[in-house]
């Protein structure tokens, strides 16, 4: 499934854009409830991309269990090695300048882009 | 929140400020635990968070000559609504569905400090496995811990909302527990959070 769309929050994966666009409010209860999410994202790394951009700029709410789901994302590309990974964010959503940083410390050569 | 128990067992861990100087602004919500399944009740959690966010952000860096700095404002009002929809979804998780004590939140505002209080009902089987984690929390390092989390193999639930508390806002933490003397069963569980802005 390369798209899930709902009432408070939409995720899609266009792969000629290399892009997985987050927007809305995410905050499901575990991850039970994120499963269609991540299964999205194994989907995406199954694919074998040389790069992926992770586009959360509109994604202007994450709960601790998002910000979980998104970490173990990002724990797998750096496991597949050899792709390309850019977050891309804004300080307009200030959840991001606190919690994106993370990322990077999770994967070194990750790039964060936050405008 | 005080009880009127005679066994005084209260137990503190962390940064716990017992008697709250009284501040300029503050909000109180109290509700039941709740009769309807644990997913509809899940939306409030959004409601109340944001509600809560918003009425404050009203006060926030409110100097009455100069203009708010509205990045900042913004700031605040979002570390707010991820904080007080951090604790309100631990209750609905860990608190007791069943008991008559109800779950309560409160945020007191200072000009530099926002004080969070977050209150509900625990299970007694639940205290000792609540208080080892908290121990690790206080006495690890924050950053390692959240990585530590992250590679461990999945749980249903992250186990990353006060480490994030931590890690990301910079807030301090507390917790105390205390006897429901009317439910033996049960003890209530406050966690205190303490954000600097």
């Amino acid at each position: 499934m390369m798209e899930i769309k709902t009432e408070n929050y939409n995720v899609v994966y266009d792969r000629a854009s290399q892009s997985i666009v987050f927007d809305g409010s995410l905050r499901l209860n575990g991850s039970e409830e994120y499963s269609s999410i991540s299964e999205l994202l194994d989907h995406v790394l199954k694919d074998e991309p040389e790069k992926i951009i992770l586009n959360l700029k509109k994604l202007a709410f994450l709960n601790s269990s998002g910000i979980s789901i998104l970490s173990k994302f990002v724990i797998n590309v750096r496991k597949q090695k050899n792709i390309q990974m850019v977050v891309l964010g804004t300080t307009k959503n200030p959840w991001q300048g606190k919690s994106l940083k993370n990322l990077q410390r999770l994967m070194p050569y990750l790039k964060l882009e936050l405008d | 929140m005080e009880t009127n128990s005679l066994t005084t067992k209260d137990n503190i861990f962390g940064s716990f400020v017992q008697n709250l100087p009284p501040s300029q602004e503050y909000l109180i919500l109290s509700f039941s635990p709740g009769s309807i399944p644990l997913r509809q009740r899940w939306r409030n959690n959004c409601l109340s968070a944001d509600f809560l966010a918003d009425y404050l952000s009203t006060f926030f860096l409110g100097n009455d000559d100069q203009q708010p700095d509205s990045q900042k404002q913004a700031e605040v009002k979002s570390a707010v609504s991820y904080i007080a929809n951090e604790l309100l979804e631990n209750a609905m998780k860990y608190g007791l569905e069943k008991s008559p004590f109800p779950i309560s939140i409160q945020i007191h505002l200072n000009p530099e400090l926002i004080i969070f209080q977050q209150t509900n009902s625990i299970h007694f089987e639940q205290v000792q496995k609540f208080q080892t984690h908290i121990k690790k929390l206080i006495n690890g390092d924050p950053e390692e811990l959240y990585i530590l989390q992250l590679e461990k193999s999945d749980g249903e639930q992250s186990g990353l909302g006060f480490l994030t508390m931590l890690n990301d806002y910079g807030a301090e933490l507390g917790w105390k527990f205390e006897d429901l003397p009317q439910e033996s069963s049960e003890m209530a569980v406050t966690t205190m959070v303490q954000l600097s802005i």
